[in-house]
């Protein structure tokens, strides 16, 4: 195969920014050069890189592929072709898959099925507990052996704080990440949205903030218990962000990740009952997004993920509270980061990439600065580059983004996976 | 008006239209055959996902009294219990020729979503705990009859009493009432008022809250008890119904405290014992069955409105 060369970007990564041209190599799937006028031989692949960034390919903490379980509404193929898409040559699955990736057979699926489609990496998280129930643990020492290096019962939080410092304290040898879904079941039952104003008016049942920080107030403890790190799920409002600065101020080992739809939109989104806007955890309110804004500015959350949640159109077409949670994510982080964050541009790619890769134990091959050598997993945007978000021109087997018809800027240009471009101006090569 | 949905899409021009209009009404039904050809080839449907069975029947008698063409859809006799959706039993009926559902859900905004998939006129007629608009329009018939206040509520009082939190009747009333004029009292504990009240001040709520039915009671013109249902208890929003009916129940002496001029109302059905512990027939002030035979009434309002045209109000069926 021949060299893949991007020429005229701007390269930015962990160790600054400098005008760079790169060269891949797709058959070691290393970047082979960096410098500032690289010259094109006959055969190279040339990807134009005028006007953008070339920086480490992103890492989503928090991606539900469906597969197994609920292929109609996304595959492992199209999820990773939706990541692609996105800038993000890995993604964390989430393991509430039908059957839930609490066995290493579940979990050299999922990932055999992201070799198999090519177009990132798959990182199969393991579960907590068994089948995601908060009755025992799962086999964390089979499952890290066979490389799950991030667990949690994401869509559930475990409720038991015997079972989570049980299972805090037998991670720790292991070297594992716990990560929580931060719910205190017991004060979410049936809850729709936000507990607040709008859902007074609308009748619907609240989902109340404390409901979180509970959760996370628990855990921060736990973990001044264990001294074992946890990994906090899509924080959802100021008092946990609050909660994690003073952890993190305290030197306790937690990491903390906001998804987009929580700083870009709140529970008033709700108001003409559209299912598209339900989430778990629910949008809040313009105080929780000024707060998760200040906690993305000044490192108290580390990562944005997106919580990609795909569902086939016929389940979002039911009333508000039969309507499951959840929306699309992985084609719009990057905008709506660019857009809506003030916040340096190399602190966003820092959210997006070397952060949560270092979180997901993947910082081996993914967020690597960009230089020779290096694995060649790469995005290239251009953050100038104004888009109208499109349901239907999503890569995702599901249309459910909250985003459709909204100006962002910001754009995917190229995505390189282990040395291939995997998409060329903006479109898939696979 | 294309649909009824909610009491806040009405403006209080438009209530009074309404209430104007149920005059009329009331005056066909006190015809001696009390029907009118308005809506003659007009089908009305009444799809009702919840039980009920006074609305469904008032609804069902209002749109005869107009001559439509009615069909009732009961969710127990129907296909979603074969798993059908909700978009498809509507699509699917709505095929048939509709000009107006009338919808009862379990789940607030579900008349709402039922709009994109019908060309047909909607009526709400309550949606999980979010709307009922006849009942708040035929709470403020009742209310305009019985105090004589055909200009508006200007200078009443108006106390609501019990579950307002998961209460579609105390929204739509507490819209209603105040876009009349009228000054509203909720009058329950803590754990059975709306979030936006009960923690946050209720700021963005146009009412008085109150704790303490006794002190409320001579100073109201009306007092609207709501039911509160036995399942309360399992959440742990009250210790117990004596408690509730100790503290909040209209007993005897509570009624004697009463302005004489007081209506007493209730959406029923009512919870004897509970929050209504005198029997309503010896209250001199009851509106309680006058609010069924208005609810009759004030739905030929709405439907005529929806589905009527011109001045076809007159001739005989």
């Amino acid at each position: 195969m021949t060299r893949v060369l991007i020429t005229g970007g701007t390269v930015l990564d962990q160790t600054g920014e400098r005008r760079a041209d790169v060269a891949v190599d797709p058959a070691s799937g290393r970047v082979t050069e960096v410098g500032t006028s690289l010259a094109a031989a006959d055969g190279d692949t040339v990807l134009d890189a005028t006007g953008c960034y070339v920086t480490p390919g992103f890492l989503d903490l928090h991606v539900h592929l469906r597969e197994p379980g609920k292929e109609e509404a996304e595959t492992i193929e199209t999820g990773s072709r939706g990541a692609a898409l996105g800038g993000f040559t890995a993604v964390v699955a989430m393991p509430n898959t039908d059957p839930a990736q609490d066995s290493v057979a579940v979990v050299d699926f999922v990932r055999a099925q992201g070799e198999r489609a090519g177009l990132c990496e798959v990182l199969p998280s393991g579960c907590i507990t068994v089948g995601r129930a908060g009755q025992r643990l799962a086999p964390f020492g089979e499952l890290a052996a066979a490389g799950v290096r991030i667990f949690t019962d994401d869509g559930n939080g475990v409720q038991d704080p015997m079972l989570m410092r049980r299972a805090l304290e037998y991670a720790g040898p292991l070297g594992i990440t716990l990560a929580q879904h931060c719910e205190v079941a017991a004060l979410t039952k049936g809850a729709v949205m936000h507990e607040g104003a709008c859902c007074s008016h609308l009748g619907l049942p609240g989902w109340p903030s404390v409901a979180e920080e509970m959760m996370v107030f628990r855990d921060i403890e736990l973990v001044r218990l264990t001294g074992v790190p946890m990994h906090f799920l899509h924080l959802s409002t100021a008092r946990s962000v609050a909660l994690v600065r003073a952890a993190k101020a305290d030197g306790l080992p937690v990491t903390a990740e906001a998804t987009p739809h929580h700083f870009t939109l709140t529970d008033e989104m709700l108001t003409g009952y559209d299912p598209l806007f339900k989430v778990n955890p629910p949008l809040r309110t313009r105080a929780d997004i000024d707060a998760l804004k200040a906690g993305l500015a000044d490192g108290t959350i580390d990562a944005i993920a997106t919580d990609h949640a795909p569902h086939a159109p016929h389940t979002k077409e039911q009333p508000l509270d039969q309507a499951p949670p959840g929306m699309l994510g992985l084609e719009t982080a990057l905008a709506l980061a660019v857009t809506e964050l003030d916040m340096p541009l190399a602190d966003v790619v820092a959210a997006l990439a070397w952060k949560p890769a270092a979180i997901a134990g993947a910082a081996d091959r993914h967020g690597r600065p960009v230089a020779a050598g290096e694995p060649a997993n790469l995005a290239v945007f251009d953050p100038a580059h104004q888009w109208t978000v499109s349901a239907a021109g999503m890569a995702s087997k599901s249309r459910n983004t909250p985003y459709g018809g909204r100006e962002v800027r910001g754009k995917v240009r190229h995505t390189i996976f282990r040395g291939t471009p995997v998409v060329i101006d903006g479109a898939a090569q696979r | 008006m294309k649909h009824l949905l909610s009491i806040a899409d009405l403006s209080p021009t438009e209530i009074h239209s309404l209430l104007e209009l149920t005059d009329h009404m009331v005056e066909i039904n006190h015809r001696p055959i009390p029907k009118v050809p308005a809506l003659r080839g007009k089908n009305v449907v009444s799809l009702f996902f919840e039980d009920s069975t006074r609305t469904r029947t008032s609804f069902d008698t209002a749109a005869k009294r107009l001559s439509a063409d009615t069909m009732n859809f009961a969710v127990s006799s129907s296909s979603v219990n074969k798993g059908e959706s909700l978009r498809d039993t509507v699509e699917t009926i709505a095929a048939m020729g509709v000009d107006a559902f009338v919808i009862r859900h379990k789940s607030s905004g579900a008349p709402q979503m039922i709009t994109r998939w019908t060309n047909a006129s909607i009526v709400n007629a309550g949606d999980g705990w979010h709307q009922h608009p006849t009942q708040a329009l035929l709470d403020s018939y009742t209310i305009r009859t019985g105090l004589n206040r055909r200009d508006g509520f200007d200078g009443l009082h108006i106390a609501i009493v019990g579950d307002i939190k998961h209460s579609r009747v105390a929204r739509s009333d507490v819209q209603a009432f105040t876009a009349l004029g009228a000054r509203v009292t909720l009058v329950a504990p803590p754990t059975l008022l709306p979030p936006s009240i009960a923690l946050l001040g209720g700021h963005d709520w146009p009412v008085d809250v109150s704790y303490d039915l006794d002190a409320v009671l001579p100073d109201v013109d009306v007092l609207y008890l709501l039911r509160v249902q036995r399942e309360r208890m399992d959440d742990a929003l009250l210790p117990s119904l004596e408690e509730y009916s100790a503290m909040y129940g209209l007993d005897a002496r509570r009624a004697a405290r009463l302005a004489p001029h007081a209506l007493v109302m209730h959406p029923g059905p009512m919870n004897r014992g509970v929050e209504m512990v005198v029997d309503p027939a010896e209250l001199p002030g009851s509106a309680i069955l006058n609010q069924v035979t208005n609810g009759v009434a004030v739905r030929m309002a709405v439907l005529f409105t929806l589905l009527g045209s011109g001045s076809d109000l007159r001739g005989d069926a």
